[in-house]
This record gives structure tokens, sequence and C-alpha cells, in this order.
């Protein structure tokens, strides 16, 4: 059962490996978006925003490769959208796979990209001064930690895209989630100046979570005044949260390909 | 297995729009079932809920011995489903679709590669079958579809709607290798629009309409339910109509029915060909134009007419 259900999910990988080296503009959108991300906040914030004890471009970098991570929401919404509008999804409930390998073969290959992702980010900040302060392990589980939110957000775009189909409402739901969890985050500015509640909200985003996680691995400034439980433990914080994303949506997400069709 | 394809009482219900309100069918093996009617009568849910893509609110199934509910995993090693629209990946080759779902239908990954490539060269893909899909023709995508929904061999083949939007030549292509497979021993169950095309294929026919069979049988059983064969005259002028009316009103026990718009008059040929000789002679003597004189069998339209009082969709005449 299990070995089905990794087979197939490996076939389906491939299936969506496939699809990057006939689409190469994909490539471009999630390699060179970022690259952008990093160039013009780091060099153009960077010059207006102050970060207590460092760099800003230190600073930045953690949030940008995370933010990059909430674009899975939007890539496998339209990707499961497009299978179940096409009949693809009607085809692969007909056959006798493993129908979880579905899904998680597109979470998985999101995963591909984004790991893709995070190499060209790394070595383009690296190259405005971007550096790693604790070795190569706490940086390692840094992207790791990034790796298993883009995860998390794949399964929110799979869910999304199959309860919302179309793809201008797709764009506009996802834009709808993924401006919340960027801006109301400690992604480009220390929280240290805000209202206090506006702070507790963005402390408890598991975006913030995630992004404070970042840049205590990294070895970079953390800013860090906040007193909510994420913000005093990013680490285990954010790898709970992420997790409790997982655990929530996966389910879900596999509930309604179950039942769904084309319609 | 004598009986491929059984369902008792089938219902389902969208919201207030109750899809199917108690559909039966069964299908014996190496049977075609043509499962005939208009646009949202339930022909699609039916298909879907015997494919196990959809439960049914109520009512039982069983698709090569296998319930459709209890036993999904069996049933869906067993057949094969072409939807409306094919189901294909139009960024990858054909050859890539055909091996990716036979790898996915569980033939190994060597035997899923030959199969691709036997089903390519049967499919007449071959030529096509290294480029992406979204290079091909409607037909040639129907043809793939058709072709992924073989790979496993399957015992029971759905095919919803195949031809829709096909161009002549394309839906005769793929309606020789409909028959092929039938040829096989495989046993299919084909929904369409088009009365010909069940006329064609199937050997019986469901004619289905609001959620419900309303009538079954061979498409020869369905046609003598409408009545037997006329007699078609059309004459060169609409002036002579009444005239014409009032002598073949004289030669058959029937009452006959006017085509204004084509000039044209039929009667129905209750007592046999004795009629036709009646008829001609009576309308010699009138002395009128007679264009077109001759007989013609119901079609499976005039059946549909007949059961819905409605006609059964955009007819179209390959």
């Amino acid at each position: 059962m299990i070995a089905y259900a990794v087979s197939d999910t490996w076939a389906l990988v491939g299936r969506h490996m496939r699809h990057i080296a006939r689409i190469p503009e994909k490539l471009l959108s999630i390699t060179l978006m970022p690259v952008a991300y990093v160039v013009i906040f780091g060099c153009l914030f960077g010059t207006a925003i102050a970060v207590p004890g460092g760099d800003y471009r230190e600073y930045l970098m953690a949030g940008i490769f995370t933010q990059t991570m909430l674009s899975n929401i939007s890539n496998t919404a339209l990707g499961v959208a497009d299978d179940l509008g096409n009949g693809l999804v009607d085809r692969f409930r007909s056959l006798p796979m493993s129908q979880p390998a579905v899904l998680v073969g597109r979470t998985v290959s999101a995963l591909v990209l984004s790991a893709l992702s995070c190499t060209v980010m790394a070595v383009v900040g690296f190259a405005i001064g971007w550096r790693v302060h604790h070795g190569v392990g706490p940086a390692l589980a840094a992207f790791g930690l990034l790796l298993l939110l883009g995860f998390a957000m794949a399964w929110l775009g799979a869910l999304i895209g199959l309860l919302v189909r179309g793809p201008e409402a797709i764009s506009a739901v996802a834009f709808v989630i993924v401006m919340p969890l960027t801006f109301l985050s400690n992604a480009f500015i220390p929280l240290g100046g805000l209202p206090a509640w506006l702070r507790t909200v963005c402390e408890w985003n598991p975006i913030s979570a995630v992004i404070a996680a970042c840049r205590e691995l990294f070895g970079n400034p953390t800013a860090l005044t906040g007193t909510a439980l994420p913000s005093r433990h990013p680490v285990p914080m954010s790898v709970a949260l992420t997790l409790v994303v997982i655990v929530v949506v996966a389910p879900l997400a596999t509930r309604a390909y179950r039942t769904a069709v084309a319609r | 297995m004598d009986i491929a394809i059984q369902a008792e009482g089938l219902r389902k219900r969208y919201g207030d729009h109750e899809a199917l309100r108690g559909v039966d069918i069964t299908v014996p093996a190496g049977e075609v079932l043509g499962v005939l009617g208009p646009n949202g009568a339930g022909k699609t849910t039916t298909v879907r809920i015997l494919a196990t893509l959809l439960e049914a609110d109520s009512g039982r199934a069983s698709v090569a011995g296998f319930d459709v509910t209890k036993q999904p995993r069996q049933v869906r090693g067993r057949i094969g489903l072409t939807g409306q629209y094919a189901a294909v990946d139009e960024r990858l080759t054909g050859r890539e679709n055909l091996r990716l779902i036979g790898t996915l239908y569980r033939l190994g990954r060597k035997a899923a590669k030959a199969r691709a490539d036997a089903l390519l060269e049967r499919f007449e893909l071959t030529e096509a079958a290294d480029r992406p899909v979204k290079t091909y023709s409607g037909g040639m995508r129907r043809r793939l579809d058709l072709a992924a929904s073989l790979i496993g061999e399957p015992a029971v083949l759905f095919l919803d709607e195949p031809t829709t939007g096909l161009d002549l030549t394309s839906r005769l292509a793929l309606w020789e290798m409909i028959r092929e497979q039938v040829g096989n021993g495989v046993t299919v169950l084909l929904t369409t629009q088009y009365l010909e095309e069940a006329d064609q294929l199937a050997d019986r026919i469901a004619v289905i309409d609001g959620g419900q069979v309303i009538a079954d049988g061979t498409p020869d059983e369905l046609k003598g339910k409408v009545g037997g064969e006329r007699l078609q005259v059309t004459v060169g002028s609409r002036a002579q109509l009444p005239e014409v009316v009032r002598v073949l009103a004289g030669v058959s026990a029937g009452s006959p029915t006017v085509d204004e718009a084509a000039c044209g008059v039929s009667i129905p040929l209750l007592d046999g060909i004795s009629a036709i000789a009646g008829a001609a002679s009576a309308l010699e003597s009138l002395g009128v134009e007679v264009t077109d004189f001759g007989v013609s069998r119901p079609s499976l339209d005039d059946v549909f007419l007949a059961l819905t009082g409605r006609s059964a969709a955009p007819v179209r005449t390959p």
C-alpha cells in the first residue's frame, strides 16, 4: 500500500518536473522574482530602514526567503484547478492508483521548486552582502524549516484550488491570504514600534515565527523585542505552528479531492 | 460474469436539483449500451457513479462484478473512462501521457512503456507521439484519450460523449476504434446526444430524460414503438398540398402529417406496401408534380420526439 503510494507519487513528481522543463517561463517566475525582491528591497529599503543591532540586508533575507514560500499557495492552487478543470482529476480518480498520491505529488513537486528558489536567492543574497554566521548545520536547518513552510503553503494552495477552481478567483483568494501573512509580519520591518495589539497579531503570525527562527539560525539580526511565545522561542514555535497548518489543511485538501469532480 | 454493469434505483440530488431519480441499467458482458438523452438528462452523473467518481445518494451499482461504493479499487482496476473532454496532460507528449497512466494503472514501468507504444501505433499517433499534446488536433486528443482509457485492457469501458465536437472524419475513425474494442469482448457504456451514434454503435439503447430511463430496447424495438414505416411524398408546389393530403388520407388508415416548409406529406403505412401502389396511382390521376416519393423508417430522433415530446438536442448528421 505504502510502496504503491510512493511509486505513484514519484510518477506524478516526474510529470511535474517535465512541466518545468516544458515551460521555462515558470522557472523564471520562481527564480527571477525572488532575486528582484532581494535586490529591490535590499538595496532600496536598506537605505531607509534601520534595524537595531545589525545590517538591514542581513535582516531582510529571511523575510524574502519566507515570502517566496508563500508563492506556493497560488502556484499549487492554479495547477490543481487546471487538472480539475480539464478532466485529469476525473481520470486519476478512475484509476486503481493511490489517490492521495495526486496531491502529495503536487506538493512535493512544489518543494523541489522552492528548494531551487532558495538556492538562487541565497547566491544573490551572498552577492549583496548577506552572510550565515552560525555555520552550515543551523543554516541547513533554517532551509529545512523554510521548505516545511513551503510544503504547508502548497497544501493550503491545493485546498484552495479544489474549492475555488476559477483562475481569477484563485488569484484573488491567494492575494487576500498572502498579503496579510506577508505584511502583518516581521518580514520587512522590526515589530518593536507597532502598537501592542497589532504587535501581538504579527507575533502570532506563523510567518513571523518562521522568519524569526531563520534569522536566529542564520545568525542574522532578529530584532525581537516581543513577549509572545513565538518571539521568545522562534525555532520550536515556528516548527509547531507550521506543523499545525499541515495537520489541519492536508486532510481537508485530501477530503476535498476525494469528492471533487470536473464541472 | 454475465452482467457487466448493473445499476438499481440510482438517485442523486444536487441541492434542489434531482439529477437522477431512480436509474436502472443492466448491461450483459460484451454488449454496448447506448445511453441517449439531451443535456442535463443525467447521463454524465450516471457514468460518474458507475466509474466510482461520485457516490449515489441511494441505490446500488456493480461494475465487472464489484460494488462501486464498497469495492471502488477493484472496479477501477477493471474499467476505462473517457470523459467529455480529452483528459490528458497538454504539456506532456502523447507517449509520456500514456506511460504515466500505464504506470499509475500499475502495469509496471516496462509494460507501461510497451503498452503505450502499441496503443500509439493502433490509434495512429506514432508520428505525433513525441510532440506535446497541446499541438494535437481535437480528433487526435480524443484518440489519445481513448487510448489512455484502454491502457489497462479494461473489461468495461465508459465513454461519455466520446465524439462531441469532432468533425466527421474523426468521428468515423473513433467509431471504428470503439467497434474494435467491442470486437475484443469489451463491455461498453456509451452516452451520446447523437441518435446516429447510438444507432451505429449500440446493441441496446436506454433513453434517459429528467434523471430516469424512460425507454430501453434495441434500436429496432425503439423505432417500432413509434410506429412502423411511413410513406413520404414531396411535391413541387405548396398549393398542391391540400389535394395531396386528401388523396393520401384515402389510401391509409393513419392520418397524414404535413411539413409545409418542405412541401412534404407523410402517412403511416399501416397495412404494408399495398398502400404505396394506391398512393402512386392516386397522385398520378391527380396530376400533381411529385418531386420525391419514398418509404422511410423512423429515426431515433422520431423515437425521442415521441417519448419526450421534444427533439433530442442539436441533431447533427455526419
